[in-house]
């Protein structure tokens, strides 16, 4: 196994509170590799144990064959890290934010400025280079946070949550562009608390809530994992007791599971059509009005509640 | 040999980083419209309001606006210490500054100043030359010393009495040095049978002369120069403006301090940790950027009040290097109160307090304010009060020679108080491992 990455049981305690608890994994050469969880979940703070900004509590990375703890200038000059939160100089223009952190990657002279202007054209910014961060929308603010990342063309990119809180359009050109350096060899750690984003781009997924890995895999394992189940969505009236609803249902047979949302309850099975006379029964009995039912296929929503019992976002 | 050569090229980059982040800084600097006008605008409108207010435009004004202080000398000494002092009064450097009369009797004298004809009375008793100076026959014991001038003072005329008063301080200081190195001189000489006991008395008087020099009167601000040229006045705006200068340098210091710790809050200080760039040298070159920054405000002040008011500054290599040290002592500061603050809101007000505080123990105000001596004293942890007296001393012909020492305690600053920082950063976890 040739991975870019080899995490061994990192952890990470802030006094008493364990934020991230002893995670293990790997991540192969020229792969995506998602890291979904929901806020808190200690997303962040495994990225800034594996890209040498702190240390882990216990526990060790090897990047590149490097030691995160111990070789930490090695691992700085193969990773390229794009924060969650922007970090960049409002009153520099995007070329001149590059080129900063360009020198800081130790480019100099004509091959920065080549570089520079390169990047600005991948992110889509040439136009706006010379003009300074603080003019910039938020979609164009995040895309130069980004090429801050590329600049030394790292052999693996850490992005955390890159998409968070910018329009549609940005978001869909941001992940183009992970895809695109993903063709072009480089590795990526991505990490969101959007599961389309993480069945869209990942070769392979890891799930972590409460800062331990539940899951890890391709998609399709995931799903397996929890027996390629559906899911049947029962909206229901406002007026309605989608929790009255959801106890009623639990005695189907062939309902694995039912949990009850806002207005909705939520039920997995291994076939949900076959299952769904019953549902539409059961409710009638009961009394409880359905307004509309939606039939899904396995996903990552599904997996996070088979195991943890809640929804990704609450 | 390659292996020196390519430690060599690694200690490059290494200080190559340090500049980037300080220029990257000093562009933000400069860059900061609120800190444009703190940086220049400010002490340059206050230098020229100051100098409005005392009297530097109002025509051909010789001095900050104090002229013909009366004052009545009593000199009961009949040695040549008492005589020299009203010599001083009479000196033609100090002569429109001063308008002294004589009297011979100390009553007369307070009962003048209590009149409010004068400003102060100075009185010299009888003996205080023998009190100073070892007189032949007692050649090797220590004179007492204790004899003392008094000062009358008017405390109608609280300017002109502190005045007369740092003039016969400065007077006494001088002789008194004269004294303990002439004294030592004088023994020397005795002992090794180069002088007679009986010539001693005269020796050390002229041992005193010499060290005093005709040239360097009391008050003089610029020394005269052998070209020839117009008589050399007091020039207000020489000691106003470099003490503006140094004011908002404590602003400029502190501010970038500040930007330390808002990188920390931004997220930049995070980004670049994770380049290959060391805590080490990103604190380091966060320092070269609140450097840089300070020299470049000081050398635009200094060009601009030039250029604006026609003020010269004086020898430009001490200026230069004057320059430089009062930026890495300001520098220093800077680096502590930043460290000691723990948010950038903290650094400001923290800031804003060091920077009127350093502005009144260091003299930026101008000298006027009647400081108890260990204020004063206080004063000598200020780049403000270093600064502003090399500033003056070069402005009135001092040359890099004259300013080493002050150039040299701006250093030692700088390096004491970057220490501290680095020790308060470690303390508080700012900088890990
Ligand atoms: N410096 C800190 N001190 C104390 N607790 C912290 C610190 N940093 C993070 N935490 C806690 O550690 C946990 C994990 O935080 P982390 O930022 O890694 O989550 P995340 O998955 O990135 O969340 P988000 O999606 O909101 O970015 C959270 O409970 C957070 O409150
Ligand atoms: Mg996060």
């Amino acid at each position: 196994m040739s991975g870019i990455l080899e995490a061994h049981n990192i952890a990470k305690s802030y006094g008493d509170f364990k934020a991230v608890k002893g995670v293990t994994f790997g991540i192969e050469d020229g792969e995506i590799f998602s890291l979904l969880g929901p806020n808190g979940a200690g997303k962040t703070t495994t990225i800034s144990m594996l890209s040498t900004l702190f240390a882990p509590t216990s526990g060790d990375a090897t990047i590149g064959g490097h030691s995160v703890t111990k070789e930490s200038m090695a691992v700085r000059r193969i990773i390229g890290v794009v924060p969650q939160d922007l970090a960049l100089y409002e009153d520099l223009t995007g070329r001149e934010n590059l080129s900063f952190w360009g020198q800081m990657y130790g480019l100099g002279g004509a091959a920065l400025k080549a570089r520079v202007s390169e990047v600005l054209e991948q992110v889509g910014l040439t136009d706006k280079g010379n003009q300074r961060i603080k003019t910039y929308s938020g979609g164009m603010k995040r895309r130069v946070n980004i090429g801050v990342g590329l600049l030394h063309k790292p052999r693996l990119l850490f992005m955390d949550e890159p998409t968070v809180g910018i329009d549609p359009q940005s978001r869909r050109a941001i992940l183009d562009t992970v895809k695109d350096l993903n063709r072009q060899g480089m590795s990526v750690l991505y990490t969101t608390h959007y599961m389309e984003e993480a069945q869209e781009l990942s070769h392979r997924i890891g799930i972590i809530d409460h800062g331990e890995l539940i899951a890890l895999g391709t998609l399709q394992e995931l799903t397996r994992s929890i027996g390629e189940l559906e899911t049947l969505r029962l909206h229901v009236t406002e007026d309605a007791d989608a929790g009255r609803l959801a106890e009623a249902l639990r005695t189907i047979p062939g309902v694995t599971r039912v949990d009850a949302a806002d207005h909705q309850a939520v039920l997995t099975a291994p076939d949900a059509e076959e299952a769904l006379p019953a549902v539409v029964s059961k409710a009638n009995e009961i009394g409880i009005k359905i307004r509309s039912i939606d039939i899904e296929e396995p996903n990552l929503e599904a997996v996070f509640l088979n195991l943890t019992g809640r929804a990704l976002r609450d | 040999m390659w292996l020196a050569a390519f430690a060599r090229g690694i200690e490059i980059e290494v200080m190559k980083k340090l500049f980037i982040i300080g220029i990257k800084d000093l562009t933000l600097a400069l860059r900061d419209r609120a800190a444009l006008i703190l940086m220049f605008a400010a002490p340059l409108v206050l230098t020229l309001g100051l100098g409005l207010v005392t009297g530097r435009f109002s025509g051909q004004s010789d001095n900050n606006g104090l002229r013909d202080i009366p004052v009545v000398l009593v000199n009961q000494d009949d040695g040549r210490i008492g005589a020299e002092l009203v010599n001083v009064f009479t000196s033609p450097d100090v002569g429109t500054l001063v308008k002294p009369i004589s009297d011979t009797d100390p009553a007369v004298a307070r009962k003048r100043v209590d009149d409010d004809k004068v400003a102060a009375a100075v009185i010299i008793p009888a003996g205080y030359s023998a009190s100073i100076i070892p007189a032949a026959n007692n050649a090797s014991g220590v004179p007492a010393g204790d004899k003392k001038i008094e000062i009358y003072v008017n405390p109608a005329q609280p300017v002109g009495a502190g005045v007369i008063r740092s003039i016969v301080d400065e007077f006494v200081a001088r002789v008194q040095a004269g004294r303990v190195s002439g004294l030592i001189a004088i023994t020397l000489l005795i002992e090794n049978g180069l002088l007679k006991p009986a010539d001693a008395a005269a020796y050390g008087q002229d041992f005193g002369r010499r060290q005093n020099g005709p040239a360097q009167t009391i008050i003089t601000v610029r020394r005269t120069s052998d070209a020839g040229t117009p008589p050399p006045t007091v020039d207000i705006l020489a000691v106003l403006a470099p003490g503006m200068a140094l004011l908002f340098l404590m602003y400029t210091v502190t501010r970038g301090g500040a930007t330390l710790l808002a990188e920390r809050d931004n997220g930049t200080l995070a980004r670049m940790l994770v380049t290959p760039t060391s805590a080490t040298q990103i604190i380091g070159g966060k320092v070269i950027g609140i450097f840089l920054t300070a020299v470049v405000q000081v050398a635009v002040l200094i060009v601009g009040s030039g250029l604006l008011f026609n003020l010269h500054w004086g020898d430009p290599i001490g200026v230069a290097a004057l320059v430089l040290a009062v930026a890495a002592g300001a520098t220093g500061w800077g680096m502590v109160i930043a460290a000691f603050a723990r948010t950038t809101a903290m650094v400001g007000s923290l800031g804003a307090a060091v920077m009127l505080m350093f502005g009144v123990l260091g003299g930026s105000f101008g000298d006027n304010f009647p400081l108890p001596d260990f204020l004063l004293a206080l004063g000598k942890i200020t780049p403000n009060a270093w600064g502003i007296k090399g500033f003056t001393g070069l402005a009135s012909g001092g040359v890099l020679g004259d300013v080493l020492p002050n150039i040299i305690a701006l250093c030692v600053m700088a390096v004491a108080l970057f220490a501290v920082s680095v020790w308060l950063f470690r303390r508080n976890g700012f900088i890990k491992q």
